[in-house]
């Protein structure tokens, strides 16, 4: 996906034009600078307490999201273990941090995540060594099962891991510079976005490099790459690598976050959130793993004040995507660039028109579902709660039928409007690009 | 006295029990243009396979430019001058046209792994892949996804990619397959204009383009060369005619 | 002494023999189907979890029968809507979609019967001692368990050896697009295998969910175990995961009844044990307490001296 729009944007000299020049370079900026403001007004806009630990929630998964699409998205390397790496730069960098308080080293806070960064290298480089002798399918159980030793390894290598509890650290006690002593979240907040920002850059030129192009190249057809010089081994090695580097910042800058690093942020847990994260925004783009460490961050947050069994949603949510939509919200978006590109504003008009008219019993299956699991988990497990409970602020009583009847209908009645809706929007949709075609813009 | 581009020196492969290629030896000189044809399960593929490392010979050895390059993995045989094409279409389906090219030019101009450096400030890279580009006749679609191409433009982009490393020895597998008559004689055209100075070994059914392109010709049947020779004795070959070419109506 | 190995050995073969009847299941629709089963160890805690439900209302001999029929019931629905709809997609999706199937599993699971343990006994009629081992009882169940996983092999090794439709199954392994052309409904023994492996597991679960513990998060303990035993044994070899099944089991099973450490091992030759830090956990960790993580070690090794497993053929 990200080769099409790159190509483009990087057009070959034909045209008579330097790939260099004034133009250019701002054009190169431009997104970076536009980040950076953002990154930097954003607590004036999310003004309340808890928005701000989200934000900086968001940006400690951004560069952990990224760094797996290195290996997913760029390399074609599923791994059921990424946590290893962000959960041990973690620990490093909180071990680093009670050593630099204890013997009052002249390390201020801000660097600590270069050790997170340096544990995850290192470690992706002898873990590495070893994983990425295969691929594919192999490849993921190896990564799950090393994945299972580190995590189990947590509870006999007590001194390092901490036991139960883990090792907590304390911020505030590194050496002040600029007066910041960074107890307010506000200044962590800023700390990470500031390492996000670095992050993404550093992982975006990856991508612009021979060794990036080729990690590309290794996903689509490794035998082809052998025969045009590259062992594609070396080159999955070397991706595993810097992807725990960059995994290990993310850990570090967890540790700073949390002043607390246990055992969990190394397990399989961690490691499946982060997949999650990544694919859902999808692995097809650049921008794709930064929407979904967005979107799941915020679920993450949002979803479990609302209801007890939020993961289940997340999960249905997942499963949906990779039957529907396996490129993601990105891949989804991306669809549409032709549209954009040829300028089809009405169409795309008419096509978002289309949309909305699928969205209204979509929702209504929707609510179905939701019902139908909320009251499941109310007679169940919760059971000692009684079996009244709100439902989108509705009192029902779970224990009747008449809840379980409305369910029905709203699932059967939903499901079967829904499916009606469907050639309207493919008719709106082969319209739309019917038009675009014509105008001669898309291929 | 320069040593041959590619040699095989009684070379042998078996699968379990069977045996494909039986003790083939064979020598294509430098700047030679080398046909091998034969009826179809003959090995001729295999063959490829072995000479540019997907398969290790089971007995034998293969020799490119004198250097004993037996049993040595794809990528380091490449990295030797030696690239091949594919019968079956083997490209990088989801990577642009210019994608393609550009990645197989890397290696040859010596960035190997580099993830220091920003590709797309790299002059040599771009001429390179735009010249190549231009030579297969791809360069107006340089930016479409390679998967969505015509069959035709898709075999172009496989010699493209075969011969963007500027590789001295170039193994062409049944480069015209599924080609009309028309486009078979442009393809013939294109490959003798950019393997001018180099090796190249083709396999080929299509006897027109065999005896248009190549010096000499080996003929394969059952794992064995039964004959290797210049294309007008070849022609003339009893053996051969039996195996395969058919007698004069 | 003698009696531990005795013990141990008979608790390890069955050990094994459990995770056989999981990995064998596994095996069978990773060669057939080209996908890896991230969620078949759900299969095994459903069947788990059924069996103690169904168990509670008609009995353990009914919910032996009804619950893995279920449970490769649901495995077939999974397959027909799920799995044959993501496959156009690719491998990865495929992969992915049974790896969120899995996490759904586990999050069903334990929204109905909480996470907590379920008090699923073994049943009455089972629930004496078969013989003594020297001064041990060995359980009359445990023996149960073990005939009833050598009983099924016997049976699915009849049935793929003897019958058409195993015929059928054997060729479909590796060559399902000749089998189709031949006439046969590939997508229909799909569906079937699919079935079949995800009961074998689910046998798996009803009868071992009496003796271990049957709790939500049993096919999370178990599941990387089971993808180690088929990546040691080598993908898609029935005899590799056989092998590796028992290796396995036996070796987790005598793990975890030495308590050996390497204080006990080098302490006794005399070497001064470390002041503190991570060789101070390590020296005084037991063979034990690593009993876990012993699978994941071998993976590692294998992994380094024989990556394509014990018995294991090309990768797909």
């Amino acid at each position: 996906m990200t080769e099409i729009a790159s190509t483009v944007a990087n057009a070959p000299a034909r045209a008579g034009l330097s790939a260099a020049g004034s133009a250019a370079v701002v054009r190169l900026a431009a997104p970076w600078i536009a980040l950076t403001v953002a990154f930097a007004i954003l607590p004036a806009i999310f003004t309340s307490g808890s928005a701000l630990t989200v934000l900086s929630l968001m940006g400690i998964m951004i560069v952990f999201a990224l760094s797996y699409n290195m290996l997913l998205g760029e390399t074609g390397l599923l791994s059921f273990g990424h946590a290893v790496y962000y959960g041990l730069g973690g620990f490093l960098a909180v071990h680093a941090m009670n050593t630099v308080i204890h013997d009052r080293l002249p390390v201020p806070l801000p660097v600590i995540p270069m050790v997170g960064g340096f544990s995850g290298l290192l470690f992706g480089i002898i873990f590495g060594s070893v994983s990425t002798r295969r691929a594919g399918t192999v490849f993921a159980m190896i990564s799950l099962g090393l994945g299972e030793l580190v995590a189990s390894s947590s509870l006999i290598l007590r001194g390092f891991f901490g036991g139960e509890e883990g090792v907590s650290t304390n911020r505030t006690k590194l050496l002040h510079i600029f007066g910041l002593n960074f107890g307010p979240q506000i200044e962590v907040y800023y700390l990470i976005a500031g390492w996000c920002v670095l992050s993404m850059m550093a992982m975006y030129a990856l991508t612009r490099t021979p060794f990036g192009r080729m990690c590309n190249a290794v996903r689509e057809n490794p035998e082809r790459a052998q025969f045009v010089g590259y062992n594609p081994r070396v080159v999955r090695f070397i991706a595993f690598s810097l992807a725990g580097l960059f995994a290990g910042i993310a850990g570090g800058l967890a540790a700073v976050n949390f002043e607390l690093v246990n055992s969990a942020e190394v397990g399989a847990a961690q490691s499946g959130l982060v997949l999650l994260a990544a694919y859902i925004g999808g692995i097809g783009s650049f921008i794709g793993p930064v929407i979904g460490a967005v979107l799941v961050t915020w679920l993450e947050v949002m979803l479990s004040d609302v209801t007890d069994v939020w993961q289940l949603y997340f999960g249905l949510l997942f499963i949906g995507m990779v039957m529907f939509a396996p490129n993601g919200i990105a891949g989804l978006l991306m669809m549409h660039a032709p549209l954009w590109q040829a300028r089809a504003y009405g169409s795309m008009l008419r096509l978002a028109l289309a949309y909305l008219v699928a969205l209204a019993p979509a929702l209504v299956l929707l609510a179905g579902i939701i019902l139908t699991i909320e009251m499941t988990y109310r007679l169940s497990v919760k059971a000692f709660a009684g079996t009244t409970m709100f439902v989108f602020r509705l009192a029902l009583d779970a224990a009747s039928p008449m809840p379980w009847v409305a369910a029905a209908m709203l699932i059967a009645g939903g499901f079967w409007l829904f499916r009606m809706t469907w050639p309207l929007v493919g008719a709106a949709w082969h319209d739309a690009f019917t038009l675009a075609r014509a105008t001669g813009r898309t291929r | 006295m320069t040593a041959p581009a590619v040699e095989l020196i009684d070379v042998r492969k078996n699968f379990g029990a069977t045996q494909i290629i039986r003790d083939v030896s064979l020598t294509v000189p430098t700047g030679e243009r080398h046909a091998i044809i034969g009826p179809n399960g003959a090995g001729k593929s295999t063959l490829f396979n072995l000479i540019s490392g997907r398969l290790t010979p089971t007995s034998g050895v293969v020799q490119l430019n004198g250097e004993n390059v037996t049993g040595l993995p794809p990528h380091l045989i490449n990295r030797r001058g030696l690239s091949r094409s594919f019968q079956a279409t083997n490209i990088f389906p989801r990577l642009s046209v210019w994608e393609n090219i550009r990645c197989a030019v890397l290696w040859s101009l010596g960035y190997k792994y580099a993830f220091w450096r920003g590709i797309d400030g790299l002059a040599d890279v771009r001429e390179r892949t735009e010249a190549i580009l231009t030579a297969v006749g791809l360069i107006d679609c340089y930016h479409v996804q390679a998967g969505v191409l015509t069959y035709a433009e898709q075999r172009a982009l496989e010699l493209g990619i075969t011969i963007a490393g500027d590789a001295g020895i170039v193994l062409l597998d049944e480069p015209t397959a599924g080609m009309s008559v028309a486009e078979a004689a442009h393809a013939v055209a294109l490959i003798r204009k950019v393997t001018e100075g180099r090796t190249l070994i083709m396999i080929e059914h299509d006897m027109g383009v065999v005896f248009d392109l190549a010096d000499r010709i080996s003929v394969l049947e059952y794992g064995q060369v039964i004959a290797s020779d210049v294309p007008a004795r070849i022609k003339e070959d009893s053996a051969v005619q039996s195996a395969y070419l058919g007698t004069a109506a | 002494m003698l009696e531990l190995v005795t013990i141990s050995t008979l608790n390890g073969v069955l050990y094994g023999m459990l995770l056989f009847l999981m990995a064998s299941g596994l095996t069978l629709i990773f060669s057939m189907m080209g996908v890896l089963n991230f969620a078949h160890a759900s299969f095994y805690m459903l069947g788990a979890f059924f069996g103690f439900q169904i168990s509670q209302i008609v009995g353990f001999w009914p919910a032996f029968v009804v619950a893995p029929v279920l449970v490769g019931g649901i495995g077939m629905l999974v397959e027909r809507y799920g799995l044959r709809y993501v496959h156009r997609h690719g491998p990865v999706a495929e992969l992915l979609f049974t790896f969120g199937l899995a996490f759904v599993i586990e999050e069903a699971v334990q929204m109905i019967w909480g996470k907590g343990p379920a008090d699923y006994r073994v049943p009455a009629a089972l629930d004496f001692s078969a013989f003594t081992v020297f001064s041990t009882n060995y359980p009359a169940y445990k023996m149960f368990e073990l005939i009833t996983a050598v009983a099924i092999f016997a049976a699915l090794f009849a049935v793929l050896t003897r019958t058409r439709v195993g015929l059928i199954i054997q060729a479909s392994l590796t060559h399902s697009h000749m089998v189709a052309m031949l006439g046969h409904n590939v997508p229909r023994v799909f569906m079937l295998v699919f079935g079949v492996g995800t009961g074998l597991a689910a046998v798996a679960g009803v009868i071992a969910g009496p003796a271990l513990v049957t709790q939500s998060n049993m096919a999370a303990a178990l599941g990387p175990i089971l993808f180690v035993v088929v990546v040691v044994g080598g993908l898609g070899s029935l005899g590799g995961a056989f092998l590796a099944s028992l290796l396995i089991g036996l070796v987790q099973t005598f793990a975890v009844s030495v308590n050996l450490s390497v204080a006990d091992v080098l302490g006794g030759i005399g070497v001064a044990p470390p002041a503190s830090g991570i060789l101070f956990d390590l020296w005084n960790v037991t063979v034990a307490q690593i009993a876990p993580i012993i699978p994941y070690l071998l993976l590692v090794l294998i992994l380094i001296f024989r990556p394509t497993g014990l018995m294991g053929m090309r990768e797909h």
